[in-house]
C-alpha cells in the first residue's frame, strides 16, 4: 500500500516537473516566435512598467520593464536560452567525466582509486562557487567558460556516486562470471558494469542540470557570465536587486521561473531515481 | 586508537592542502590577463613593468614562484595584495571573523530547526504532520542558498521589512570592539543593543545558508530516530512511563545524532562555501565578498591567501567531526 | 482480594484483520507467578505488550479489557495509562544485549525511572539500586553503575535489568522469555535469582516463556496458549500430573526430559494440530459473525 503511494507521487513529480522543463525548453528553442518584444532594445520613456494587472502597465510588455526600458518578459525567455543551454552542456561534460574517472576508480581499485580518491578529497575542500568565478575569471567571459568551469567544479559530484557503485558491482558474481568467459576489463566495465549504474547516473544528471542553471545565475548575478548585453536570468536578477524598492518584478519574475526550474530539475531526477532504482523499488 | 587516526588524518590534512595550493597556483598562472598592467598607469614604461614584476616575485619560472610563495606560508607569510596593496593575511583575518560568526549562526539555525523537525516528525511517525515535513524538506534541500537569500530579501527586506538587507552592521553605531568577531565580543560586553543590530543584518543571509542543512538534518535524524524507536531499549524505556517525546529525547535522540554527526561536517563546509555568494548578496563585509572582489581585480596573492584558508577551514573541520564521533562513541572509546 | 492482573475477554488484530489474540482471559493474583506458555507465534509475548501498553503499531486491540490493581486501562487517557504502567509495572526483557541503552551509563538507566517517574531524590534512589544490586549478587556495584552496557558480559546484563524491574516496588513484573538469549550454564542462575527475589518482595509476575522445563520451576500458575487462544490453565503441579487438553500433552511429549539432555526436541503431535486448527477457525467464524 505504501509502494503504490510512493510510486503515485514519484509519477506526479515526473509529470509536474517534467512539464515545467519541457514548457520552458520550448519557450526558449522559439524564443524569436514567442518574445513580444526584442529583449535588447531599450526605451527610456517604457522604463520600469509594472506588470500587466497594475495602473501604468503598457500592452505588449506582459511583465513590465526593467530601468532600461526592457520588456522582461522577452529578457526571461531569451535568458532561458543560457540557462538551458548551460544545463544540458555543463551537466553531460561532468557527467563524462565523473563517471568516466568514478567508474576507473571503482572498477581498477588499488593505484587509480587512491589517485582519483586524492584528487577529489582536493577538490573538495574548494569552495565550489568561488572555484567557479575564479575559473571563469581566469578563462574568460563567455559561454564555453562558464560551461567548462561548471564541468570542472562538479565532476566531483559523479565520480563519488559512481565509484561508489562501481566498487558494489565489480565485486557481484555477474562481473565474475562474464571475467571467467573470458571478456576483457574494458568490456566488462562498459557492458555491465555501466547499464547497472546508469539509473543513478541519469537521476544525478537532471540535478546537476538544476546546478548548473544555479551556477550560472550565480555567474552572472556577479557579472562572469556571458557578455552583458545578452540576458540571463541572473543578469536580470541582479538588476532586480538593485531596482527592488522601484520595480520589485525586475527581481520576483525571473527568481520565480529560476525557482520553478531548479525545483523541477531535482524532483525530475529524484521522481526518475524512485522509479527505475532496483532498490529502492 | 585515537592518536593514531588523528594522525593519519593529519597526513591526508597536509596532503589536500598541498594540493589545493598547487591547483591554485597552476589556475591562476595561465590566466591571460596582467595583473601588473591594471595597475599601473597608462603609457608606464617597460621597466616600470619589469620592476613591479620583479617586486612581486613574477619574473620568475611557476615552479620557482611556487616554492617561493611555499615558503613564504610556512612562516606566515601571504604575499602582498596587489589592489589593497596590503598584507594578505592580515586582510584575510580581518575578514575572518565576520564568516565564521555568519556560518555558525547558520549551523545554529539548522541544527535547531532540523533537530525540532526530526523529533515531531519522530513522534508523530505515520501521520499527515510527518508527511507536511517530508514536503518541506524536499523544498529545502532543492533551493540552494543563493536563491533564498533572494527570496528573502523580497519577502523580509521589501514587502514585510523587518531585517536589514545589506551590510554587517549599521553605519552610524560606534563600536567598542577590539576583535573582529563583532556577535560574540557584542554579547560578552553585555551590548546587547549591537547585538540586535548585528542579528538583523545577519539573520536573512544565515536563514538563507541555513535552511538545505535543516532540511538534511530534519531527514536524516528522522530517519535514524524512527529505526532506533522499536529497539527494545526505548521500548523498555515506555514501561518506565516516560512519554514518547521524552523517550526520544532522553534514550533515541544521541544514539541517533551520531550518524547524522558525520554528514553535518561535510554539509557545514558546504554551508561556508556558500557564504561567498551569499555574503555578495547581503553585501556582507566577509571573506567571500573579499574573494569576489579579489578575483575581479586579479589580485593574485589575495585569491591564493582566501582559498588557502577555505580550504584549511574545511579540512579542519572534518577533521573536528572525525575525531568529535570517535569521542562521542563509547565503543570506539573504549575499544 | 483485587488481581494484579486481570485480563477478560482480550482479542487483537492485526492491520490486515488476522486474529493474533484470540478473547484470551487470565489472572495473576498479588504475590503469584503465572506463566504464560505456547509455542513462538502463540501470542504469548503479544499479552505481555498488550499489558504494558507497548504493542506494535500495526497490532489493534478489538476487544476485551486489561485492569491493573483494578484499574481498567481502556478508561485511561494515553499519559494516564503510561503513568500508571510506570508506576505499577516492570519488564524484564528477552535480550539483554539490546534492551540497554549503549550510550548510557548503567547508574541512570536503572535510576532514571525512581527520579524522573516516581519523584525520588537521587540519593535514596542510588541507594535502593545498589540494594538490588546486592541482591542480585553484583559484587561491584561501583564499577557496574559506571560502566557503559558493552563493557557487561549477557549475564551481568540481565542481573542489571532484574535490579531496575524489581527497584521500584512494582505490583506486577512482566518477565518476556528472560533467560531464551543466555547461555544453558547462566540461564540456570538467572531463574534462580528472579524466583529469590520474587519471594523476597512478593512481587506477581507474569511469566512469558515457550520452555516449559521453566514452567515447572518457576511458576505456581499455568495458562497454555496455542495460536492467541487459551487451551489450558491450571496450577502448575497440576498441570504436569494431570495436562487435560490434547495440546498441552502434546507440548510434553515435545519437551526433551531434563534426564536426558541429548534427547532432541520432537515436533508436536499433526494430529493434534489439525484438531486445533478446526476448533479454532470455528471460533473465528462465531467471533466475525456479530462484526460482520
Amino acid at each position: 500500500m505504501a509502494d503504490a503511494r510512493t510510486a503515485k507521487t514519484s509519477n506526479a513529480r515526473i509529470w509536474l516537473a517534467g512539464g515545467w522543463l519541457l514548457v520552458a525548453l520550448l519557450a526558449t528553442i522559439f524564443a524569436p516566435l514567442l518574445a513580444p518584444q526584442d529583449p535588447l532594445a531599450q526605451d527610456l520613456l517604457y522604463e520600469r512598467l509594472p506588470p500587466f494587472w497594475m495602473q501604468g502597465a503598457e500592452p505588449g510588455f506582459w511583465l513590465g520593464t526593467d530601468s532600461l526600458g526592457r520588456d522582461l518578459l522577452s529578457r526571461i525567455i531569451y535568458g532561458g536560452r543560457v540557462a538551458f543551454l548551460v544545463a544540458f552542456a555543463a551537466a553531460a561534460a561532468a557527467c563524462i567525466v565523473g563517471s568516466a574517472l568514478g567508474l576507473a576508480a571503482g572498477y581498477f581499485g588499488g593505484w587509480t582509486d587512491r589517485v582519483v580518491s586524492r584528487i577529489v578529497d582536493i577538490w573538495m575542500a574548494f569552495p565550489p562557487v568561488l572555484f567557479a568565478i575564479l575559473l571563469v575569471a581566469v578563462l574568460g567571459t563567455g559561454l564555453s567558460s562558464v560551461i567548462i568551469a561548471i564541468a570542472v567544479i562538479d565532476w566531483t559530484r559523479f565520480c563519488r556516486v559512481v565509484r561508489a557503485e562501481a566498487m558494489g558491482q565489480a565485486r557481484m558474481d555477474y562481473v565474475e562470471s562474464a571475467r571467467i568467459a573470458g571478456f576483457g576489463r574494458f568490456d566488462i566495465m562498459l557492458k555491465e558494469v555501466l547499464p547497472n549504474v546508469l539509473p543513478a547516473i541519469v537521476a544525478l544528471l537532471s540535478l546537476e542540470m538544476g546546478i548548473a542553471v544555479i551556477v550560472e545565475a550565480i555567474l552572472s548575478f556577479v557579472n562572469l557570465s556571458i557578455s552583458t548585453d545578452d540576458p540571463t536570468w541572473g543578469g536580470i536578477i541582479a538588476e532586480g536587486r538593485l531596482s527592488i524598492h522601484q520595480a520589485w518584478w525586475v527581481l520576483v519574475f525571473p527568481l520565480v521561473t529560476l525557482f520553478l526550474t531548479v525545483l523541477s530539475f531535482s524532483q525530475f531526477g529524484e521522481g526518475l531515481k524512485a522509479r527505475f532504482d532496483p532498490v529502492l523499488r | 586508537m585515537i592518536l593514531q587516526r588523528f594522525l593519519t588524518r593529519l597526513l591526508t590534512m597536509a596532503v589536500t592542502l598541498f594540493g589545493v595550493a598547487v591547483v591554485v597556483f597552476v589556475v591562476i598562472r595561465i590566466a591571460p590577463g596582467d595583473p601588473i598592467a591594471m595597475m599601473l598607469p597608462p603609457g608606464a614604461s617597460q621597466a616600470d613593468i619589469d620592476r613591479l614584476r620583479a617586486l612581486y616575485g613574477l619574473d620568475k619560472s611557476i615552479v620557482e614562484q611556487f616554492f617561493i610563495w611555499l615558503a613564504g606560508v610556512l612562516h606566515g607569510d601571504f604575499g602582498t595584495s596587489i589592489s589593497l596593496r596590503q598584507d594578505v593575511l592580515g586582510l584575510v583575518m580581518n575578514r575572518l571573523p565576520a564568516t565564521l560568526e555568519l556560518s555558525i549562526v547558520a549551523l545554529l539555525i539548522a541544527v535547531a530547526v532540523g533537530g525540532v523537525l526530526a523529533v515531531i516528525g519522530a513522534r508523530e511517525r505515520g501521520t499527515a504532520v510527518e508527511a507536511g515535513i517530508d514536503v518541506a524538506n524536499g523544498a529545502a534541500l532543492s533551493i540552494p542558498d543563493f536563491l533564498w537569500g533572494l527570496a528573502f530579501i523580497l519577502v523580509f527586506g521589501v514587502l514585510w521589512p523587518v531585517f536589514e538587507i545589506s551590510g554587517r552592521v549599521s553605519p552610524r553605531l560606534e563600536l567598542p570592539f577590539v576583535t573582529q568577531f563583532y556577535l560574540f565580543e557584542s554579547i560578552f560586553r553585555l551590548r546587547f543593543d549591537l547585538t540586535k543590530d548585528l542579528l538583523s543584518h545577519m539573520f536573512m543571509p544565515a536563514l538563507a545558508l541555513a535552511l538545505p542543512l535543516a532540511a538534511i538534518i530534519a531527514q536524516l535524524l528522522k530517519q535514524s530516530l524512527k529505526e532506533l524507536l522499536s529497539l527494545d531499549y526505548v521500548v523498555l524505556a515506555r514501561v518506565k512511563g516516560f512519554s514518547e517525546t521524552q523517550v526520544i529525547l532522553r534514550e533515541a535522540l544521541k544514539n541517533a545524532a551520531l550518524p547524522t554527526l558525520t554528514l553535518v561536517g561535510v554539509q557545514f563546509t558546504f554551508l561556508i562555501g556558500g557564504t561567498v555568494i551569499v555574503e555578495r548578496l547581503f553585501s556582507y563585509e566577509g571573506l567571500g565578498n573579499m574573494a569576489i572582489d579579489a578575483v575581479i581585480n586579479r589580485d593574485l596573492p589575495l585569491i591564493q591567501g582566501i582559498v588557502l584558508v577555505f580550504a584549511l577551514l574545511f579540512v579542519l573541520i572534518n577533521l573536528a567531526v572525525d575525531m568529535l564521533y570517535a569521542v562521542l562513541n563509547p565503543r570506539l572509546r573504549h575499544g | 482480594m483485587i488481581p494484579a492482573l486481570e485480563i477478560s475477554g482480550l482479542s487483537a488484530t492485526l492491520a490486515n484483520g488476522a486474529r493474533v489474540l484470540r478473547s484470551v482471559s487470565l489472572t495473576v493474583e498479588p504475590g503469584e507467578v503465572r506463566a504464560l506458555v505456547g509455542e513462538s507465534g502463540a501470542g504469548k509475548s503479544m499479552i505481555g505488550k498488550a499489558v504494558l501498553g507497548v504493542l506494535p503499531p500495526s497490532v489493534r486491540i478489538a476487544e476485551g479489557r486489561i485492569g491493573l490493581e483494578g484499574t481498567d486501562l481502556g478508561d485511561l487517557s494515553a499519559k494516564a495509562r503510561r503513568a500508571l504502567i510506570g508506576a505499577k509495572t516492570a519488564l524484564i526483557p528477552q535480550d539483554p544485549l539490546t534492551a540497554l541503552n549503549p550510550s548510557r551509563r548503567i547508574g541512570p538507566q536503572t535510576t532514571d525511572r525512581l527520579t524522573k517517574i516516581l519523584g525520588w531524590d537521587g540519593t535514596r534512589a542510588d541507594a535502593r539500586i545498589r540494594q538490588l544490586l546486592d541482591e542480585v549478587q553484583i559484587r561491584d556495584p561501583e564499577r557496574v553503575l559506571r560502566s557503559y552496557p558493552h563493557e557487561l558480559s549477557g549475564g551481568m546484563r540481565q542481573r542489571v535489568l532484574i535490579a531496575a524491574a524489581f527497584a521500584a516496588e512494582p505490583r506486577l513484573i512482566v518477565a518476556d522469555e528472560p533467560t531464551t538469549a543466555l547461555d544453558v550454564t547462566v540461564q540456570k542462575q538467572i531463574l534462580r535469582l528472579i524466583a529469590a527475589l520474587q519471594r523476597e518482595h512478593g512481587t506477581a509476575i507474569l511469566f512469558v516463556t515457550h520452555d516449559l522445563g521453566v514452567v515447572a520451576k518457576i511458576s505456581q500458575k499455568v495458562t497454555v496458549l496455542y495460536a492467541g487462544k487459551v487451551v489450558e490453565e491450571a496450577d502448575t503441579p497440576a498441570l504436569f500430573a494431570d495436562p487435560k487438553h490434547p495440546y498441552t500433552r502434546a507440548l510434553m511429549a515435545a519437551t526433551p526430559k531434563y534426564t536426558d539432555p541429548f534427547a532432541s526436541l520432537k515436533p508436536v503431535d499433526e494430529a493434534v494440530l489439525a484438531g486445533l486448527a478446526t476448533e479454532i477457525a470455528a471460533a473465528d467464524r462465531d467471533w466475525r459473525a456479530p462484526h460482520g
